[in-house]
């Protein structure tokens, strides 16, 4: 428990580590989702492009 | 050689290749960062003046450099683009910009977090080198929003390239800040005269999480450069196949 304490500084050095934790994980999060958006936009622009040819 | 550059450049191609990385980059980097983390955490001991909140060195530092080589990647990508009119070298550009957005942002944050117990502040406005990392995060948001308001894409290419190369000055700048002028910020730890400036138990630790941080990095950035590519691509065949096979409408 002494050790998770981290002196008088727990706060401070847990909520950095979370917050490391958190960007990366939006950055994959968003990566994908963009990713996704992406071809699920393609693949509705050449549905719309066949029902119109 | 060239043949080589030009079936990597080819975007079928660098979709595929970049496919097969982006695991073994996301699994390298979770692998250092996870004992990084532990190391850094339980097994180096508390510095001697700052005791315990050094730790966050582990965070803020792989931040703060990837917030720094995002930029560099971008302005370089950016002015082979604008050089070479190389499409892939824009979609680098493009892809990096929003990872070293993050990576400004949280290496803002924890140095403020580190800020507040070490100087007594969470911010000091005119010091020199959290000040030019701040006006990072606004070249990143910029660059950004420049992107979003041009409808074409090549415009958009071409413009937000010459706003990333101006923008590079800054990158000097925030590196040699706590030497030229005096800072809060404390002076180099890693890259200095006479070697780092820090015990190899301290050390060791900060080496696997500023490498991890670089893996993932790297994923993210392969991630991304994807993205950009099926999108510059939309109107090619192997996209349109690929789009209606993934989305079940084929």
């Amino acid at each position: 428990m002494e050790m998770l304490a981290m002196g008088k500084y727990g706060g401070y050095v847990w909520s950095s580590f979370a917050l490391a934790l958190i960007v990366l994980v939006a950055c994959v999060v968003q990566a994908r989702r963009r990713h996704r958006a992406v071809i699920r936009e393609i693949a509705k622009r050449s549905k719309l492009m066949e029902s119109v040819e | 050689m060239w043949t080589f550059f030009h079936k990597l450049a080819s975007p079928p191609h660098f979709y595929d290749l970049a496919a097969k990385f982006i695991p073994w980059l996301a699994s390298a980097g979770v692998l250092l960062c996870a004992w990084g983390v532990y190391a850094g955490l339980f097994l180096a001991p508390p510095d001697y003046q700052q005791g315990d909140a050094f730790r966050i060195i582990y965070v803020h530092v792989p931040a703060a450099y990837l917030s720094l080589m995002a930029y560099s990647i971008m302005a370089v990508a950016a002015g082979i683009g604008l050089i070479w009119r190389m499409k892939l070298a824009h979609a680098v550009a493009a892809g990096a910009a929003p990872l070293g957005a993050w990576f400004t942002f949280l290496a803002l944050a924890t140095g403020s977090i580190w800020g507040r117990p070490m100087w007594g502040t969470w911010w000091e406005w005119g010091d020199p080198r959290l000040t030019s990392e701040l006006i990072l995060l606004f070249l990143y948001l910029g660059y950004m929003a420049l992107r979003a308001a041009i409808d074409d894409g090549a415009k958009a290419d071409r413009a937000s390239a010459v706003l990333a190369l101006v923008g590079a000055v800054n990158v000097p700048i925030i590196h040699f800040s706590v030497e030229w002028w005096s800072s809060l910020h404390q002076g180099p730890t890693l890259i200095r005269e006479g070697g780092p400036a820090i015990e190899a138990n301290m050390l060791y630790p900060l080496l696997a999480m500023i490498f991890g941080f670089t893996f993932l990095f790297g994923a993210l950035l392969l991630m991304r450069v994807r993205t950009e590519v099926l999108f510059r691509e939309r109107r090619a065949k192997w996209v349109q196949r690929l789009a209606a096979e993934a989305t079940g409408t084929a």
